[in-house]
């Protein structure tokens, strides 16, 4: 018969149509909250999802993944008198692995002792020459610079992050990426244990 | 309607009578209607146009912004998405099409090599962002930026749209007859933007005697 | 199985003494041919040695021995390695290399592109035009002397960056303050534009005299770039007699973004972004081939985990890919948007597992030579065991059920004819295109990659080449994936995800390699040329899309118009791997 083949194909239009109705009705009985509820995303993005799929940004958010990357970071340690640790050393892998070469890092000398400080002194990332590869904070050896979840940056001009713009406090990124900070602060501790006792064990052989 | 959004609380009505009127302006009506209705051209150029039909998908629903009704036409369309790489050969269709939209119509960089050249600045054919021809609205840093990140763009363009009003709007102002025709660039060696035949002639000259003396 | 016939057993030295001499240079292989008899060896390979299919075609540029030389690689379409040719000419212009258009018209294209970006001329093509920059463009910018606007160093990382980094935008520094180089003392005002003339001079005559003796017009029509069902920047110029169209000529470069040139100047590890944005629906397919011809080059092999993790994320790939392609092709159909929106929706899935992985949605840059960047987490891991069991292949025949007997859609594509199985391997089409013609040609099977020979799965084919065949390859396709899926996903183990240790400067010897892969769209290889330095001395995609495009004009000559979409959305063509 002619059309059978369309009124086979509009019958899985409709059961999906259906579907956000009872799919919401179920939710209502089980006495749950299907919208507007990270459980709510979270079962709209897992295998089970039926219906309606939309998750209502900005009301509702998708739930970003631990290594969803955007635009880099700088990271700082906040000092408790309310000074910047910025645990950057100015090495410049960062910019000699960019792919795009998206980064500029200025160094300058210490005036009184002509040696160069450690901590840039500029820092310069070109947001709109970025590809967010995410390579410079994978090669970073400080853990100096991490890549942001913060997506919300559209502007009226064109982006180049300074400095002041690029540095997050740490705490913000024991916020965003929890198990890798965990996992970076227990390295951390362990070089520093390690560390510690040789230097005990050096004192010791002197002795 | 959105309430919120259009009447002035400037004026005290009285009590009895809030639920009755609502006062606003001519720019906030104007605005309102321009916000809800912004409707995009259908035109991907690269990477950035999948997360913008991602965008108009079901997850993200640009519908929901008034945004779903994307015309592949430019007459009908009011913003111009500039989704990808603009590339040298490609400048003068988007010039062209930029020029047949019907004001109001506004510009969206959407990407980093839209805004600024991108990863592809460096490149031989490429245009280190459309702004150099266009006026921008907005810039969505990101390559390419999340669906989300797009509509989180949007919002910020509706934003501006809010902010306007028919007085300074470039298209009402009569002195500024050409100020929506952007010149057609010219494929030539490489790319030529009519507006700056001379700068090219003089630094062309100045490459010329650079040349000389040395 | 594949034949176990190795380039070794094939000695065109022998064959030809005194014409062909085989290849010395460390870290190379092939045969390098005599200009001038390069048509007769070629027609030898083709018709004797059994290489049907030539899939690359490219030049490459040694300046510093003042030599051009243009590589070729052949391949058997019944499977196993293939060979390499090459003629090396004098790098003084005009360089001229015969054209093998009339062995293997699918040259066609890439021909062209080597005539555009390398200026090498081929004598006896027929067409002969630019291809991805335009006719009047100055120079040819894949010679190692062409310098672009922006130019800054020859290799990265540029000094400016650091240790002084004085910010600066790369306008600043141009003396026409834009991405602009121009000849010297020229004057713009006084350019003539070439415009179309030699484009609209090789298409079909506009004009024709009839028996009658009166002479009628016919149209021609521009399809693109700014089009939607191209596809992307896609421009078709066409000769229409009525609704059959009697000339065709695609018009390519508007998304020309320059990779080759670009990734001449990145170090190794820093191409691996860059080959995100090629196929911008697969990155993680991209990044396998290019993985795959650097770890030749370095001779390292892949840990043992990782080849499965690459094997379920370019699988996971393939199917939104294909999941894409239907919803897409009905959009072009007129099917406006339902299927479309239940393909993204299983691919929104997808992706949020490649998000997971990776960290984006989309350009993944998930590979590093040897391994990958990081292993999949068992949240992950969770995630692709429950698409793979329990949702895509319900969802995929849910699609089935939808679309595939709609009347309209049936008379649509049934019986109108895509490409002869012949004609496909003359035009070196791969990938679906070629199976859907009925020749089980998938470098999975035939050239196996990875770990691909230890799975079980059929190579999708189907017989009668029309559209519905090509529409229909993919649900297969889809199938078959899955099933591999399965099996990986259940044999994977546990241990390192990369065989060396994380560095972003790697040692590579000098050498060439062609690594290939079968993508979603085809045929995906790169072709490097390192001579131990960190940047490559040639880096070049032969992408699916562009090759297959050679086929186009053949194809669409004589199909009605209003089927051009269509036959358009079957390659599947993505402009960002197209255009480079």
């Amino acid at each position: 018969m002619y059309g059978k083949g369309i009124l086979k194909g509009l019958s899985v239009t409709w059961k999906r149509f259906w579907e956000t109705y009872t799919e919401d009705i179920s939710w209502i009985l089980r006495g749950k909250k299907r919208y507007n509820t990270v459980e709510g995303v979270t079962h709209r993005s897992s295998k089970d999802t039926k219906g309606i799929f939309t998750v209502q940004y900005p009301d509702e958010r998708l739930n970003l993944p631990e290594e969803a990357r955007y635009i880099p970071f700088l990271v700082y340690n906040e000092k408790p008198d309310g000074d910047k640790e910025i645990l950057c050393t100015s090495c410049g892998i960062c910019a000699k692995v960019c792919p795009p070469q998206c980064i500029w890092i200025v160094r300058s000398n210490n005036p009184e002792t002509g040696r160069p400080i450690p901590e840039p002194t500029e820092f310069y990332i070109d947001a709109d020459i970025c590809m967010n590869c995410g390579f410079c904070s994978e090669y970073c050896p400080f853990d100096a610079i991490k890549m942001d979840h913060d997506f919300e940056i559209a502007s009226y001009e064109r982006n180049v992050f300074n400095m002041e713009k690029l540095l997050k406090p740490s705490s913000y990124y024991q916020s965003i990426r929890p198990e890798n900070f965990a996992r970076e602060e227990a390295a951390r501790k362990e070089k520093e244990a390690a560390k510690a006792a040789k230097e005990a064990a050096k004192a010791a052989a002197t002795q | 309607m959105d309430n919120e959004k259009l009447s002035l609380p400037q004026y005290d009505i009285p009590e009895d009578m809030q639920h009755a009127i609502a006062v606003t302006t001519l720019d906030r009506l104007y605005n309102w209607g321009r916000r809800s209705s912004v409707w995009p051209l259908m035109f991907g150029l690269a990477c950035c146009a999948i997360e913008m039909i991602a965008a108009q998908t079901a997850r993200y629903d640009m519908a929901r912004f008034g945004m779903e009704v994307m015309r592949p036409t430019p007459r009908q369309a009011d913003l111009l998405l500039v989704s990808g790489t603009v590339t040298k050969k490609m400048v003068p269709a988007i010039v062209r099409l930029y020029n047949q939209m019907p004001e109001p119509k506004y510009v969206v960089a959407m990407g980093a090599c839209a805004s600024g050249g991108g990863p592809f600045k460096e490149g031989y054919n490429v245009v280190a962002g459309i702004d150099k021809f266009l006026p921008v609205d907005v810039y969505i840093p990101g390559c390419p930026p999340t669906p989300q990140a797009l509509i989180a763009g949007m919002i910020k363009l509706q934003e501006k749209i809010d902010k306007q009003t028919m007085k300074t709007n470039r298209w009402y102002d009569k002195k500024k007859v050409d100020a929506n025709y952007v010149p057609v660039p010219v494929l030539g060696p490489d790319l030529m933007d009519p507006r700056r035949y001379d700068e090219l002639k003089a630094a062309a000259a100045a490459k010329a005697t650079q040349q000389e003396s040395a | 199985m594949t034949a176990p016939a190795s380039t070794l057993t094939v000695d065109l030295a022998a064959r030809f003494p005194g014409i062909v001499t085989a290849e010395t240079r460390p870290g190379c292989t092939g045969f390098i041919v005599e200009k001038d008899n390069l048509i007769e060896v070629a027609t030898v390979i083709r018709d004797e040695l059994g290489f049907d299919l030539l899939t690359a075609v490219t030049g490459v540029d040694y300046f510093p021995e003042e030599k051009m030389e243009v590589v070729y690689h052949a391949y058997k379409t019944t499977g196993g390695p293939g060979l390499v040719f090459k003629v090396q000419v004098p790098r003084v212009d005009p360089v001229e290399v015969p054209s093998l258009i009339d062995i293997w018209p699918g040259v066609d294209l890439q021909e062209r592109e080597a005539w555009d970006l390398m200026g090498i001329k081929f004598t006896g093509h027929p067409d002969l035009r630019r291809i991805l920059m335009w006719e009047g463009f100055d120079g040819h910018p894949l010679r190692k002397d062409w310098k672009e606007g922006f130019y800054e160093e020859d290799t990265k990382p540029f000094k400016s960056r650091w240790p002084d980094g004085q910010f600066y935008m790369a306008e600043e520094k141009n003396p026409f303050n834009d991405n602009l180089t121009f000849p010297t003392n020229f004057d713009p005002e006084k350019w003539i534009p070439e415009g179309d003339a030699l484009l609209y001079g090789a298409l079909a005559r506009y004009t024709v005299k009839q028996e009658d003796g009166m002479s009628t017009d016919r149209i021609v029509i521009n399809m693109g770039p700014h089009h939607p069902s191209t596809h992307g920047v896609f421009r078709a110029v066409m000769t229409l007699d009525g609704e059959t169209i009697v000339g065709l000529k695609p018009v390519l470069g508007y998304l020309h973004r320059n990779h080759d040139k670009i990734g001449e100047r990145n170090t190794y590890l820093q191409n691996m972004p860059f080959t995100d944005r090629l196929d911008y629906f697969n990155s993680m397919t991209n990044n396998f081939g290019y993985a795959l011809a650097v770890e030749k080059l370095m001779g390292i092999p892949v840990a043992e985990r990782a080849e499965y993790i690459r094997i379920i994320v370019s699988e996971l790939s393939r199917v939104q890919n294909h999941l894409i392609f239907i919803g897409t092709l009905l959009n072009d159909l007129g099917a406006m948007y339902t299927p479309s929106l239940y393909a993204f929706e299983e691919r929104e899935l997808i992706l949020d597992i490649f998000e997971e992985i990776s960290g984006a949605r989309m350009m993944c840059n998930y590979f590093r030579f040897g391994g990958v960047v990081r292993d999949i987490p068992d949240s992950a891991m969770k995630k692709i065991k429950d698409l793979v069991y329990d949702r895509l292949q319900a969802k995929t025949d849910e699609l089935d059920r939808m679309l595939t007997e709609n009347e309209i859609l049936v008379s649509r594509m049934k019986d109108v004819p895509m490409i002869s199985a012949e004609d496909a391997i003359r035009y070196s089409v791969t990938g679906p295109v070629l199976r859907a013609a009925g020749v089980p040609y998938d470098i999975r099977r035939a050239d196996p990659y990875g770990i691909y020979d230890r799975f079980d799965f059929d190579v999708a084919v189907r017989h009668n080449g029309d559209l519905m065949d090509n529409y229909l390859i993919r649900i297969d396709e889809i199938r078959q994936s899955l099933r591999i899926l399965e099996q990986a996903i259940k044999q994977i183990p546990e241990g390192p995800i990369n065989s060396q240790k994380p560095a972003y400067q790697v040692r590579v010897p000098a050498g060439e390699a062609y690594g290939r892969i079968e993508s979603p769209k085809g045929e995906l290889a790169f072709y490097l040329v390192s001579n131990g330095k960190p940047n490559p001395w040639r880096y070049h995609v032969r992408p699916a899309s562009f090759v297959n495009l050679n086929a186009l004009e053949k194809i669409s000559i004589g199909a009605k118009i209003a089927d051009f979409v269509v036959i358009l959305a079957m390659f599947d063509i993505v402009m960002g791997e197209c255009d480079r």
